[in-house]
């Protein structure tokens, strides 16, 4: 008992970061209606640019911040230049320059910084708190920042401006036009915040599955079941979808190992949208014919 | 008489291959409403989206003299040229009072933000009553008025409506026509009204230009041509 | 909108023979390993055409397609290696049982729409090689190792070696199943496919037995590609489960997509592609040969974003338009829009 509690408290750690990379495809998914599936290689690479900060002698939260701005700008970037001028290419011919993204930035970061695997430093005290056994130190710290960033988040596109006028440009980007949102530049600023949102989840996560280039693939696609799970168009949904996508997948480990761990999760995830075909929380689409 | 706040000349508009304008003429009046009439598919609601920056044009579109033809509409806009295009375009997740805030969106004044709110409320009572209510359920009068109020949250220089009194009762129709020329009379906003309800609409213009396939064939005073029988009976339906 | 010739002009059935008879020169000018690429080129052709019809014509989704290659490999693997068959009897059964597998996962997938197919698909090209390392059948599939199988001889008499006489054994299959695929195509199942893809609803209301078409597509899809496994299977002479990864589902939708959506032809440009490309970047970059190859993935969708076919097409109509100096062609949609974002088809 006391194990299965262990493994769905640190299921809920692996689930926030699960939940942020989520919120960062559901962003995506809102403005363009596109899956970026090169999401978790941007992520990968922005924790290695992070590696080479610290190596550099940069203390820890130094290279973390200076790490997020660098994917926000990196973010935006590859917005405006590179999916700027598919924008409207058909839907799989956008999937295909995002299979090209998540190719480049992994060779890329294999070429430069090989394949063997490095630790990542957490920045969280190595005591557990209050001496518990149930909660390592850096998977609490994991959760708390993940729900930080994502308490940000959502402050900003409720409270702010910039957040209204991203989220208009979202939902209506014709109307947006007509109240003087410059649409396009919002949608470069949704792929930096999104950018920006997997870095942070990659040097949270770095530290628990050691850094290497292939170390998102497996969170990209738990992040992506946990945002269908959610329902694709659902900010919250997405989160919550990661979260309990985290714990499904260590209590399947828990009992049928790691080898078939993600198969099997999988399965169970494509068996609830089978039962429930637009996610636990998603809007049902009525099609006026 | 000062200069026309919106000019248009031999405008020429498509679709793809389609020719839809083909060279028109119009003015509006600064502080004037002008309407532009005509049966579906004349060209209306493509002569507004035409001046929004919308689509590609050939032709001139000047704005207090300036040329605005070519440019992009997020510019227009910030030129104070308000769209409340057909369908209302209502942001339909967000709430009401979201939907004015974004009306203000590039405007620098903040502070004369919260009063304009007021005054749209005062305008239209119903959106104060429902201003935290999601877009999307309010009825189509409701959503009307929000898009109207939306648009004159930027304090334009020139609103643009696309067949306001569409859809609607005709009860509430004539109230939104009552209130657009309080508007007209308290603010000094231009407009350029598109309708197919000719009746409710020269009764507010003060100019008029009726259109036909793409054409102008018709353009007045709203007053001559109101009791001009002949034009109202052969082309206007009533 | 793209759709199949109903009849072909005595020009292409020219120029398509004209190509068959240098496809069958080929194997005589070229080294071994050169005419065993293009017998895995040929393998791939097949199963693009079967996952084009899947989601080019009928507009679904498959991100796992590879794994109905390796069932279909493995049927030909297992059957030639425990049960001594010879290979080409192996071919027909391994497309049936694709079939039954493609048409039971078609069932539940009719619940799904675009992404969440997407998903699901994706799942099952993930867990296939996991699942053929499963230790309850490794009696069968060999567990890690895979199967090894015998490269066959060619018949008696024929002055061919092993890899001439593989590559036209593929090519026989891809001539019958190419020319059976554009006869479907072209008929009332293309038609209907094509609708279901555009418009769900009024192809129920005309009649249009959705649901039974979408799963049948999935399943002849699978046969397609499952044949193309199994062909493949011989030629390479194993099968083992981290062949059949989702590098080579994601590499087969590449295919599809840089050859052309809905297209016949698409098919063997997208198999030319991913048979030779990855070489080719590999030649220009030893170090990150991968970044090469999505340099080309972009650059192509920069290109031609609806394909090599897509281009060709449009290049002929072209060269047609300026021929005859008719007026300008409709604005028709040129382009495959599947239903998989919350955009209207325009």
């Amino acid at each position: 008992m006391d194990l299965l509690f262990h493994q769905i408290l640190s299921g809920l750690a692996t689930g926030g970061i699960y939940a942020s990379v989520a919120l960062a495809l559901v962003m995506i998914y809102q403005a363009t209606h596109l899956v970026n599936f090169a999401q978790g290689e941007i992520a990968m690479f922005a924790t290695y640019l992070c590696w080479t900060l610290l190596q550099a002698g940069l203390p820890y939260w130094v290279a973390f911040f200076l790490t997020v701005i660098i994917a926000f700008i990196g973010g935006v970037l590859i917005e405006r230049v590179i999916i700027r001028p598919v924008e409207n290419a058909p839907v799989l011919s956008v999937v295909i320059v995002f299979i090209g993204l998540l190719v480049i930035f992994n060779s890329i970061a294999g070429w430069i910084y090989t394949y063997t695997i490095k630790p990542f430093p957490s920045p969280f005290p190595e005591k557990a708190l209050f001496d518990n056994s149930f909660i390592g130190p850096h998977e609490l710290g994991a959760i708390c920042v993940t729900l930080i960033v994502l308490a940000l988040v959502f402050a900003f596109f409720r409270l702010t401006p910039l957040g209204l006028a991203m989220r208009a440009a979202a939902q209506n980007p014709e109307s947006s036009r007509l109240v003087g949102v410059r649409v396009g530049w919002m949608l470069a600023l949704g792929w930096g915040l999104a950018s920006a949102i997997g870095a942070i989840a990659g040097m949270m996560v770095a530290p628990i599955v050691y850094l290497e280039p292939n170390m998102m693939g497996g969170i990209l696609l738990y992040a992506f079941a946990g945002a269908l799970l959610g329902g694709i168009d659902n900010p919250w949904g997405a989160v919550i979808g990661g979260f309990l996508v985290g714990m499904i997948e260590n209590v399947v480990g828990m009992y049928l190992g790691t080898e078939l761990k993600l198969s099997v999760a999988l399965v169970i995830i494509v068996a609830v949208l089978v039962l429930s075909p637009s996610g636990l929380f998603g809007r049902t689409h009525v099609a006026r014919v | 008489m000062s200069a026309p706040i919106l000019q248009v000349r031999q405008l020429h508009a498509q679709y793809g291959a389609t020719q839809v304008l083909h060279g028109i003429d119009f003015d509006v009046k600064p502080g004037g409403i002008t309407t532009i009439l005509g049966a579906n598919g004349a060209g209306k609601t493509t002569t507004l989206r035409a001046v929004c920056g919308m689509l590609r044009v050939q032709g001139e579109v000047l704005l207090a003299g300036e040329r605005i033809d070519g440019k992009p509409t997020e510019t227009i806009v910030r030129r104070g040229v308000a769209h409340v295009p057909d369908g209302r375009g209502t942001f339909v997740h967000l709430s009401v009072e979201e939907n004015l805030r974004l009306g203000a969106y590039t405007r620098r004044d903040k502070d004369q933000v919260a009063a304009d709110f007021e005054r749209m409320y005062s305008y239209f009572p119903r959106l104060r009553e429902r201003r935290k209510q999601q877009a999307g359920t309010l009825s189509g009068g409701e959503q009307q008025m929000l898009a109207i109020s939306r648009a004159l949250m930027l304090r334009p220089r020139l609103l643009l409506l696309d067949e306001p009194s569409f859809g609607l009762a005709p009860k509430i129709v004539r109230e939104l026509f009552d209130i657009l020329g309080e508007i007209n009379r308290a603010e000094g906003t231009s407009m350029l009204l598109v309708e197919q309800n000719a009746s409710i609409a020269l009764r507010v213009a003060d100019q008029a230009y009726l259109l036909e396939t793409g054409r102008v064939v018709i353009s007045g005073s709203a007053e001559a041509i109101r009791n001009d029988e002949g034009v109202r009976r052969s082309y206007l339906g009533y | 909108m793209p759709t199949v010739k109903t009849s072909l002009t005595p020009t292409q059935i020219g120029g398509m023979l004209v190509l068959l008879a240098i496809a069958c020169l080929l194997p005589f000018v070229l080294s071994n390993y050169q005419v065993f690429q293009l017998t895995m080129a040929l393998t791939y052709a097949i199963a693009l055409l079967g996952l084009n019809m899947l989601t080019g014509y009928n507009g679904q989704i498959s991100l796992g397609h590879g794994a109905f290659f390796a069932i279909g490999a493995y049927t030909a693997a297992i059957l030639m290696d425990k049960a001594n068959w010879p290979y080409w009897a192996t071919i027909p059964v391994a497309g049936l049982v694709c079939l039954l597998a493609g048409f039971l996962f078609g069932l539940p997938a009719l619940r799904l729409e675009g992404l969440y197919l997407a998903l699901a698909t994706f799942a099952l090209g993930v867990a296939m090689p996991q699942i053929l390392k499963y230790k309850g059948i490794e009696h069968w599939t060999g567990g890690s190792m895979g199967v090894v199988i015998v490269k066959p001889d060619p018949p008696n008499g024929l002055p061919l070696n092993q890899d001439q006489w593989l590559y036209f054994f593929t090519l026989a299959w891809v001539l019958i199943l190419f020319v059976a695929g554009w006869n479907m195509l072209r008929g009332r199942v293309g038609r209907a496919l094509v609708a279901i893809r555009d418009h769900p609803i009024a192809a129920e209301t005309m009649g249009i037995h959705t649901a039974l078409y979408k799963s049948l597509t999935f399943g002849v899809s699978a046969l397609y590609t499952g044949i193309a496994g199994a062909l493949a299977a011989i030629a390479v002479q194993f099968a083992s489960p981290d062949s059949f990864g989702i590098f080579l589902s994601l590499s087969l939708l590449v295919g599809v997509v840089v050859g052309g959506l809905a297209s016949i032809s698409g098919a063997f440009y997208g198999a030319l592609f991913i048979q030779f490309v990855p070489n080719v970047a590999d030649n220009i970059s030893k170090a990150a040969p991968w970044a090469i190859y999505g340099v080309f993935l972009i650059a192509f969708m920069y290109l031609m974003p609806s394909g090599v076919a897509g281009l060709v097409r449009q290049t002929r109509q072209r060269l047609a338009r300026k021929r005859v100096a008719a007026p300008a062609a409709p604005a028709g949609r040129d382009d495959v829009q599947l239903p998989i974002t919350g955009k209207e088809a325009r």
